[in-house]
C-alpha cells in the first residue's frame, strides 16, 4: 500500500519530462525544416551543393574532390559543399546513385577513368555516358617502373622482351582490373601488337604493396601514377622507363612513350559529372562554377601541391572525350573478356 | 639516447602535448565507433597539414593511430561491439568478463597491456628501425601464404569441444569471405555492386556478436528472469596482474613483427595471441567464460603491431596499412621523404615522432585507466535499454561506412546467423578467423601462382616459406601423435587424459 502511494508521485515528473523532450524534438524539427527551405536557395553565390566521391577518404578521387570543393567554398563561389564518400565496387555504387538522382539540381560527383572501367568489370548498367558531363579537371600520367638493377634499361629493352614472350614479363599495378594501372599496360600491349590476354598482370592493393613487390623484385614492371614512388625514384631504388602522357613529367628523368616510338598517350583523368536529366540552367550554372574555380590561384596551388596536371575541359569537349573513353575502355576490356 | 631525449623534450612542449591529447582523444573516439577507423580519420584531418607544423601533425596522427587501436577494445568489452577489426578477438573473452562483473578488470588489462606492448614495441622500433635493411620486402607471396596456412592450422586448436561445430563455423566464415570480386570474377554477389567489395570483418563481427546477442536475449527475455550484472571490484588484483603480464609480453612478440611485415596487419597477431593464451593457460575452464588472458594478449598484440608498422614506414618509406599510407602522404606533403636517409636528414623529426609514440601511450593509460571503473558502471543500465543502445550503436556504425541502407539489411541477416549460431552452439572465433584469413590466403596464393605462371613449386621457393612448412609438418605430426596417445589414454585412466589435454 505504502508502495503504490510512493510510486504515483514519482511518475509525474517523468511525464513532464517526456513532454519537455517532445517539445524539444518538435523545436529541433522546426529548425531543421527551416534550414531545408533555405537550402538550395536562389542566391547563386550561396547555394548548398552536394558532392559524391566514389571511394574512401584519402584516395585520389577524394583528394581531388575535396581540393576543388575547398577552393569553391573559400573563394565564396558558392555556399557549403556537403561531401559524401560513397564507397563500393570501385565507384559503381556511387555511379548508380548519381543516375538514380535524375534531375537533382544540387549534386555533382567526382569520378575518373577508374570508374569508367569499374562499370564494365562489375557488369553494371550505370554507364558514365548516361550522366551529364560537367568538366574534366586534372590528369595524372602513368609510369613504367622497374627495380634499380632490372635488366630493362630502356623501354626498348622491355618491349623486346615483352614481344618475345609476353607471359614471361610480370606486370604489377596498384588497381584492380578495369582501373588505370590495369588499363595502361593492356592498352600498351594492344599498341605493341601483343594480345592483352597474354599480359601477366598482378593486381596489388594500392601503392604500398606495389612498392613492396617492386623493391623485392617480385614483379618485373610496375605501372602506376608516380606520386607515391617519388621517394624510391629519388633514392635510386626504382627507375622510371617511360611516362605515359604527351609531355615529359617535371622532376622525372624519363622519356614519354611517343618519344620512344610507341604511339600511345594514356592519362588517368578525373572530372565532375552531374545527374542525368538536369535542366540547361543548372548545367550552365555548374559549368560556370567550375570554370571560375579553375581560374583561381588557389586551384593552381592545389594542382602544384598534388602534382596534378591541369586538364580542364567542359561542355561538348568533355562530353566527346567521355564517350570516346567509354568506348575505348569497353573495347580493351572486351578483348580481355572482362566486360 | 641524447637524440631521443631531445625528441622527448620537443614532444613535451605544451603545444605538441596538446596535439597529442587531441589525437589520443580523437583516436579513442573513432576506435569506439565501428565503421570509422583511424585511416579514415587521418584522411579527413589531412588538410591540417597545410597549417600545422610537421612535428605537431605527426604527433597528433600517431595519437590517433594508437588511440584507435585502444578505443576499439572498450566497446568490444562493454557492448560486445568491436569498433575495429583488430579488437574483434578482444570481444570474445572481454565481453564475457564484463557480464561476470569484471568489466573494469578487462578494461584495465587492455589499457595496461596496450601501454606495455606499445612501449616495448616503440623501444624495439627505436632499436631496429635505423638498422632494418630492405629485408622485409624480400618476403613474397609464397612466404605469406605459408604463414597464413600455419595460422589456419593453429585455429584447429580453438575449434572448441566439438570439432564438428568448430569446422562448420570455420567454413561459414570462409564462405562469407568468398563474397566479392577480388579475383576479378564476381562471386556470391548476386549481381549487386554493393557486395562487390566483399563483407567487412567489422560488419560480420558486430552482427554476430552484438546483433545476434541482442536478438537472442530479446527472444528469451520473457522466459528467463532478468539477471543483474554484478558490479564487481573496480581494480585489478594481484591474481589479475599475475595472469596478465605474460600474455602482454607474448602479445607484443606476435604484434610487433606482424606490424612490420608488409602484408602482416593487426588482425592475424590478435587471434594468434588468443590461441596461444588458450593453449598455455592454467585456467582452461575459464576460456569462453571470461579469461583475462584472452583480453590481455590480443590487446597487447594490436598495439604492438601499430608500432611495428612504423618500422618499414620510417626505414624505407613503405606504408603497410591504410593508416600508415596516409601518414606517409602527410610526411611527404611537407617535402620530407621517408627512407634510409630520413634518420640522417631529419633526426629531430624522427626522434620527436618516436618520442611522441611514448607520450601517446602514456596519455592513453593516464586517460583510460581511471575511466575503466566508470565505463563499467554503464552495464548497470537496465537490460532492455542497454540492448537498445547496443542495437543503435551497431547500426549507426554499420550505416556510417557508406550511408547505404543495404548495410543495415546485411547487418540484420548476419545478426540472424548469429542467433542461429547461438542456438546450435557454434563457436564464434573460427568464423571470424575464416573471414579474416580467407581473403588473404586466397590473395597470396593467386598472387604467388600468377607470378610463377602457374608453377606450384613457387610455393616453397622462399626460405621463410620452407621454414614455415617444416614447422607446419612438425605441428601436424605432434597433433596426430597427441590425438593417438589421447585416444589410448582415454581407454586407460581418465586422469592421464587431463594432462594430455592441458599439454
Amino acid at each position: 500500500m505504502a508502495d503504490t502511494g510512493q510510486r504515483r508521485p514519482a511518475r509525474r515528473p517523468r511525464r513532464t519530462r517526456t513532454a519537455t523532450v517532445v517539445a524539444l524534438v518538435l523545436a529541433l524539427a522546426a529548425t531543421l525544416g527551416a534550414c531545408g527551405v533555405t537550402r538550395g536557395g536562389d542566391d547563386p553565390d550561396n547555394r548548398r551543393l552536394r558532392m559524391m566521391i566514389p571511394n574512401s577518404p584519402g584516395g585520389g578521387y577524394d583528394l581531388t574532390g575535396r581540393a576543388a570543393a575547398q577552393v569553391m567554398e573559400e573563394d565564396d563561389l558558392t555556399g557549403r559543399f556537403e561531401i559524401t564518400n560513397v564507397i563500393g565496387a570501385s565507384g559503381t555504387v556511387a555511379m548508380q546513385r548519381l543516375l538514380n538522382e535524375r534531375g537533382a539540381d544540387d549534386l555533382v560527383m567526382l569520378m575518373g577513368l577508374g570508374v569508367v572501367g569499374a562499370t564494365y568489370t562489375n557488369d553494371s548498367a550505370a554507364r558514365v555516358s548516361k550522366a551529364t558531363p560537367i568538366a574534366r579537371l586534372v590528369e595524372e600520367q602513368e609510369g613504367l617502373l622497374v627495380p634499380a638493377d632490372s635488366p630493362f634499361k630502356t623501354v626498348d629493352d622491355l618491349v623486346t622482351a615483352w614481344k618475345k614472350d609476353p607471359r614471361k614479363v610480370t606486370v604489377g599495378g596498384g588497381s584492380s582490373p578495369g582501373g588505370p594501372d590495369h588499363l595502361f599496360p593492356m592498352q600498351l600491349a594492344q599498341t605493341l601488337g601483343i594480345d592483352p590476354k597474354d599480359v601477366n598482370y598482378i593486381a596489388y592493393d594500392g601503392g604500398g604493396p606495389l612498392t613492396t613487390a617492386l623493391l623485392g623484385e617480385k614483379i618485373q614492371v610496375g605501372t602506376s601514377g608516380l606520386g607515391e614512388f617519388q621517394g624510391q625514384i629519388d633514392d635510386g631504388s626504382l627507375r622510371v622507363l617511360a611516362v605515359s602522357g604527351d609531355e615529359r613529367l617535371e622532376g622525372i628523368d624519363a622519356p614519354t612513350l611517343t618519344e620512344s616510338g610507341i604511339d600511345l598517350v594514356f592519362t588517368n583523368w578525373r572530372g565532375l559529372l552531374a545527374p542525368p536529366g538536369i535542366d540547361d540552367a543548372t548545367r550552365d550554372y555548374l559549368t560556370e562554377l567550375v570554370t571560375e574555380m579553375h581560374d583561381t590561384p588557389e586551384w593552381r596551388e592545389a594542382l602544384k601541391r598534388n602534382g596534378w596536371i591541369d586538364a580542364f575541359a567542359t561542355g561538348e569537349e568533355f562530353g566527346t572525350f567521355l564517350t570516346e573513353q567509354d568506348e575505348r575502355v569497353d573495347s580493351t576490356l572486351k578483348e580481355l573478356g572482362l566486360s | 639516447m641524447d637524440l631521443f631525449l631531445d625528441g622527448l623534450m620537443n614532444a613535451l612542449t605544451p603545444e605538441n602535448l596538446l596535439y597529442a591529447v587531441i589525437g589520443v582523444l580523437l583516436g579513442t573516439a573513432v576506435g569506439v565507433l565501428p565503421g570509422i577507423g583511424p585511416a579514415m580519420t587521418l584522411a579527413l584531418l589531412f588538410p591540417i597539414t597545410y597549417t600545422v607544423p610537421v612535428d605537431s601533425a605527426l604527433i597528433m596522427f600517431a595519437g590517433i593511430y594508437y588511440g584507435g587501436m585502444y578505443g576499439g577494445s572498450t566497446t568490444s568489452i562493454l557492448l560486445n561491439t568491436p569498433g575495429e577489426s583488430s579488437s574483434v578477438v578482444t570481444a570474445i573473452e572481454g565481453n564475457q568478463m564484463a557480464k561476470r562483473g569484471r568489466a573494469a578488470q578487462a578494461l584495465a588489462t587492455a589499457a595496461i597491456g596496450s601501454f606495455v606492448a606499445g612501449t616495448i614495441a616503440t623501444a624495439l622500433l627505436v632499436l631496429f628501425a635505423p638498422k632494418v635493411s630492405s629485408a622485409v620486402v624480400q618476403l613474397g607471396a609464397p612466404s605469406y601464404f605459408a604463414i597464413l596456412l600455419l595460422a589456419l592450422v593453429a585455429v584447429s586448436a580453438v575449434l572448441g569441444s566439438s570439432k564438428m561445430r568448430g569446422f562448420i563455423a570455420l567454413f561459414l566464415g570462409l564462405a562469407i569471405a568468398l563474397v566479392g570480386t577480388s579475383t576479378g570474377q564476381a562471386r556470391l554477389t548476386f549481381g549487386s555492386p554493393l557486395l562487390a567489395d566483399g563483407i567487412d570483418v567489422v560488419v560480420v563481427a558486430v552482427a554476430i556478436f552484438a546483433i545476434g546477442e541482442a536478438l537472442w536475449v530479446a527472444a528469451h527475455l520473457r522466459r528467463r528472469p532478468l539477471q543483474v550484472i554484478p558490479v564487481g571490484r573496480p581494480w585489478m588484483d594481484r591474481k589479475d596482474w599475475g595472469r596478465s603480464w605474460k600474455p602482454w609480453l607474448r602479445g607484443t612478440a606476435f604484434g610487433f613483427p606482424f606490424g612490420a611485415l608488409p602484408a602482416g596487419g593487426a588482425e592475424v597477431p590478435t587471434f594468434l595471441s588468443y590461441i596461444t593464451e588458450r593453449r598455455l593457460t592454467k585456467h582452461p575452464e575459464e576460456f569462453g567464460k571470461g579469461a583475462i588472458e584472452g583480453v590481455a594478449g590480443p590487446e597487447a598484440a594490436n598495439n604492438a603491431s601499430a608500432a611495428g608498422t612504423m618500422v618499414p614506414l620510417l626505414a624505407i618509406g613503405l606504408p603497410t596499412t591504410a593508416t600508415a599510407a596516409i601518414m606517409l602522404n602527410a610526411i611527404q606533403s611537407y617535402g620530407i621523404q621517408p627512407g634510409p636517409q630520413l634518420f640522417d636528414n631529419e633526426p629531430a623529426l624522427v626522434w620527436t615522432l618516436l618520442a611522441s609514440l611514448f607520450v601517446a601511450n602514456t596519455l592513453l593509460l593516464v586517460l583510460n585507466l581511471p575511466l575503466a571503473p566508470i565505463w563499467a558502471k554503464l552495464l548497470r543500465v537496465p537490460r532492455p535499454y542497454l540492448y537498445a543502445g547496443i542495437l543503435f550503436f551497431a547500426s549507426l556504425g554499420a550505416y556510417s561506412v557508406s550511408f547505404e541502407p543495404f548495410d543495415l539489411a546485411l547487418l540484420l541477416v548476419l545478426g540472424f546467423l548469429g542467433v542461429a549460431m547461438r542456438r546450435f552452439g557454434l563457436p564464434v572465433l573460427p568464423l571470424i578467423v575464416g573471414v579474416i584469413l580467407g581473403p588473404s590466403l586466397e590473395n597470396q596464393l593467386t598472387q604467388a601462382l600468377a607470378l610463377s605462371g602457374g608453377d606450384v613449386s613457387t610455393l616453397w621457393s622462399e626460405p621463410v616459406a620452407k621454414v614455415v612448412y617444416a614447422v607446419l609438418v612438425l605441428a601436424l605430426v605432434a597433433m596426430a601423435v597427441a590425438a593417438v596417445r589421447g585416444r589410448a589414454a582415454r581407454r586407460g585412466a581418465s586422469s592421464v587424459e587431463k594432462e594430455e589435454v592441458s599439454a
